[in-house]
């Protein structure tokens, strides 16, 4: 009962500083470059987090989802007419759409197998994209880009427009993730992974779960790709959704948290926000004295060195290390 | 140990939160950011491109004084050339740094101009990207903050194609050639089918597309396809690993060498070399030529390879073709910093000045003589209009061990493509109610 009531309070008071305080205090830097990236990154975590923690589904193509979503709002804002709210929404589908394909073979395939097998959706999606010009427009370089971001005629292209934008929608999709987590569907999302047999046996339609969570799954992926696309970057082509995506996805949830929603958020700060705090310490420490190349190569290592140390410190991800430390500290400051 | 990190980190924090730097008395430097690759896939090239620059930018600051006295603040940031990663360092950069303005932006990859097109036109940052770009952005009316300088990718079709003609003596000698393009199946390698296209119509030659998947590591099918259409000459537009092995290929299927013409990405001693004997006679487009023996080389050697202020680690790749790409695009820079000082004052600039000075940028051969880029650059006049400004190359040829250069400055057929670029950027203006500006009201 008191966890559930410290929850109830920490939830509105980060959003009420994520809406009103953020904007208040940042700067356009932070706003555009470092909290836009963290948010999108973060749901696209949530994402494959639904399959992969929840579901117990490996998956390695999410770079390909987001990459379906991001072509797929371009293609409804260009081709079909459709206003930006709606487009996001409708890609959202086609993106669920293309996962419910991609997990058919989850029936017969399970752990590492099926991992490859998704390798197989990244592939498809990065040759779709690039061969056929209709999916740009007929641009000479294959790049997409929104002329411009309107929400029901409002417009948002602005820095704090774009990010009022995604908070709004990650806000939204997470408070739907928890809620549904905590459904019969979730429950039975997490009965398949623990043990699938058994999940049958008490009569949860196992290949029924797995297919709802790749097209659950590959909807959050397919709004993120979307966000990234337009919301962030203002343009992008098949690079920005390429395999290093996928693995950056996946790592986001393997250091945040398997099975967490909040460890999502944890694991995309530690991803996306860390490389650019060693950045700019090395930047103000070292930069001039030591060789730029040197000093770049020594970053990405120290970046490596600290994932294996939280790991060591706590393999079940940062979002558990965390509630210890909250644990404890609870503990500590009971009388 | 870990505390020791950790405080460490938290040091590097503080100081970089608390350290202001010490004014200085003479206005601000001009701050000169600089989105880099030593790392990942691309840091072969990258690390001597990046010499080449800070080598003339610190010749720049330390035997000329700066320009006009206003030094240059060089800043190096990662990116392992993803634009995702450009654009965060763009954000980091537009605004300048303590009071020191930033004048342009070296988007360093074509994917990374595309990726901050939008977003440069609204902060009004010139974004600078020779021989690459979005080659539609030449038109300055409607792209006023995009300079895909130098040389754009129709410009590489053509003089390609011009120096075909040459060997057939003459462009009527083309009707009924078959010339055969490879390319590198990414958006740099399609840019170019456009104008390929428009230039078969005109003067006749068949025009066959073979595409090459990324990275391009096995050709043996392409290549196959090739030699059944028996080509005339090949033009080679692949890029990375895909061009040594695409020489190997063409060796093997018996394509000469010297019947293929690499494009300006495919033309450097990394694209030569592990090809080995293969590669004598190889031809490729040389905006940038390879060699160490121009008249900026040897001042060069003088106060900063021979003084151990070069960026270089090996001194055997002084002079090479990415290092000599390198001490071109500073060329250019500082040059245009000159025409904006010499307008606005000496000072440094901010992006819109920094515009105005690439705009009104010309290099003529006097002046090049001076700056002792002769036979290393072209003479180069942008305006308004024309945000490419130059439009021809040099081609180098591969003797095996050294690119020698076989031929003058090779024009490219600009009115002719011309059209199609006011095309593509009207369709563009008209996508994002881009109204062209007024090109003679503004100067």
């Amino acid at each position: 009962m008191p966890r559930r009531a410290r929850a109830g309070l920490a939830i509105p008071l980060l959003l009420l500083l994520a809406f009103v305080g953020v904007p208040l205090v940042g700067t356009e830097y932070w706003i555009g470059a470092i909290l836009l990236p963290f948010l999108v990154l973060s749901l696209a975590g949530l994402g494959l987090n639904l399959l992969t923690g929840y579901a117990g589904q490996t998956s390695i193509g999410s770079g390909g989802f987001m990459a379906v979503g991001a072509f797929a709002t371009f293609g409804f804002v260009v081709h079909g007419g459709v206003p930006l709210p709606l487009a996001l929404l409708l890609a959202g589908l086609a993106a669920a759409g293309a996962g419910l394909v991609f997990g058919l073979p989850s029936d017969r395939i399970k752990g590492f197998y099926l991992m490859v097998s998704s390798l197989a959706a990244q592939f498809f999606f990065e040759w779709l994209f690039q061969k056929f010009p209709w999916f740009y427009n007929y641009g000479s370089s294959g790049t997409i880009a929104l002329p411009r971001i309107a929400v029901f005629g409002l417009d948002v292209g602005s820095t704090l427009g774009r990010y009022y934008l995604t908070l709004t929608i990650v806000a939204g999709l997470t408070w739907f993730a928890a809620n549904l987590m905590r459904s019969q569907t979730g429950r039975s999302f997490m009965a398949v992974r623990d043990m699938d047999t058994a999940a049958a046996v008490i009569g949860i339609p196992v290949y029924r779960a797995k297919l709802l969570a790749f097209a659950v799954s590959s909807f959050y992926l397919g709004i993120a790709g979307a966000l990234w696309a337009f919301a962030y970057l203002g343009s992008a082509s098949v690079q920005s959704f390429g395999i290093s995506r996928s693995f950056q996805i996946l790592f986001i949830i393997i250091i945040g948290g398997m099975g967490s929603i909040a460890g999502n958020f944890i694991g995309a700060a530690f991803i996306s926000l860390l490389p650019l705090a060693i950045d700019h310490v090395a930047q103000a420490l070292f930069a001039g004295h030591v060789d730029a190349g040197l000093l770049q190569n020594i970053e990405k290592a120290v970046f490596g060195v600290l994932i294996i140390w939280f790991l060591i410190k706590e393999p079940d991800g940062l979002a558990r290390l965390f509630q210890t430390i909250g644990a404890r500290l609870a503990n500590w400051l009971r009388p | 140990m870990r505390r020791h990190l950790l405080s460490a980190l938290m040091a590097g924090v503080l100081a970089s939160t608390f350290l202001a730097p010490a004014a200085r008395a003479d206005g601000p430097a001009q701050y000169v950011p600089l989105p880099t690759y030593r790392v990942g896939a691309y840091a072969s090239s990258g690390t001597l491109w990046w010499a080449g620059e800070r080598d003339y930018f610190r010749y720049i600051n330390e035997v000329e004084g700066g320009i006009n006295g206003v030094k240059l603040d060089v800043e190096e940031f990662e990116t392992e050339w993803s634009p995702d990663r450009t654009v965060e360092v763009y954000e980091r950069v537009k605004n300048g740094k303590n009071g020191e303005p930033v004048a342009f932006f070296f988007t360093h990859g074509t994917p990374a101009s595309y990726a901050l097109i939008e977003k440069a036109a609204t902060d009004q940052i010139p974004l600078i990207d020779p021989a690459g770009g979005r080659t539609e952005s030449t038109d300055g009316t409607v792209f006023p903050y995009a300079f895909p300088l130098l040389f754009n990718y129709f410009s590489q079709a053509s003089v390609g194609i011009n120096y075909i003609a040459q060997k057939e003596g003459g462009l009527d000698k083309l009707k009924g050639k078959k010339i055969v393009t490879v390319y590198h199946d990414s958006a740099y390698g399609r840019e170019t089918q456009a104008a390929v296209e428009l230039l078969a119509k005109k003067y006749g030659f068949e025009n066959i597309q073979v595409p090459v998947a990324d990275p391009g590591n096995e050709q043996s099918p392409q290549w196959r396809q090739v030699r059944e259409v028996k080509p005339d000459w090949v033009f080679l537009r692949t890029w990375g690993v895909s061009t040594p092995v695409a020489i190997k290929t063409a060796q093997r299927f018996g394509i000469p060498a010297d019947h293929i013409i690499g494009d300006v990405w495919a033309g450097s001693e990394a694209d030569v070399i592990p090809a080995g004997t293969a590669a004598k006679g190889y031809q490729a487009l040389a905006p940038y030529p390879g060699g160490a023996n121009f008249e900026i080389h040897d001042r060069l050697r003088k106060t900063i390879l021979d003084t151990g202020k070069s960026d270089l680690k090996d001194p055997k790749f002084f002079g090479a073709v990415y290092y000599n790409i390198g001490l071109i695009n500073a060329v250019l820079a500082v040059e245009a910093l000159r025409t904006g000082q010499a307008h606005f004052g000496k000072r440094a600039l901010n992006g819109e000045e920094g515009r105005w000075g690439f705009e009104h940028l010309t290099i003529d051969d006097a002046r090049l003589k001076q700056i002792g880029f002769e036979g290393l650059l072209q003479p180069i006049k942008l305006s308004t209009t024309d945000h490419e400004g130059g439009g021809a190359a040099r081609i180098q040829q591969w003797d095996g061990a050294k690119w020698v250069l076989v031929t003058d400055w090779i024009q490219a057929d600009r009115e002719t493509l011309r059209p199609l670029i006011e095309a593509k950027a009207a369709a563009y203006a008209k996508e994002h109610n881009i109204v062209p500006r007024n090109a003679t009201a503004e100067n």
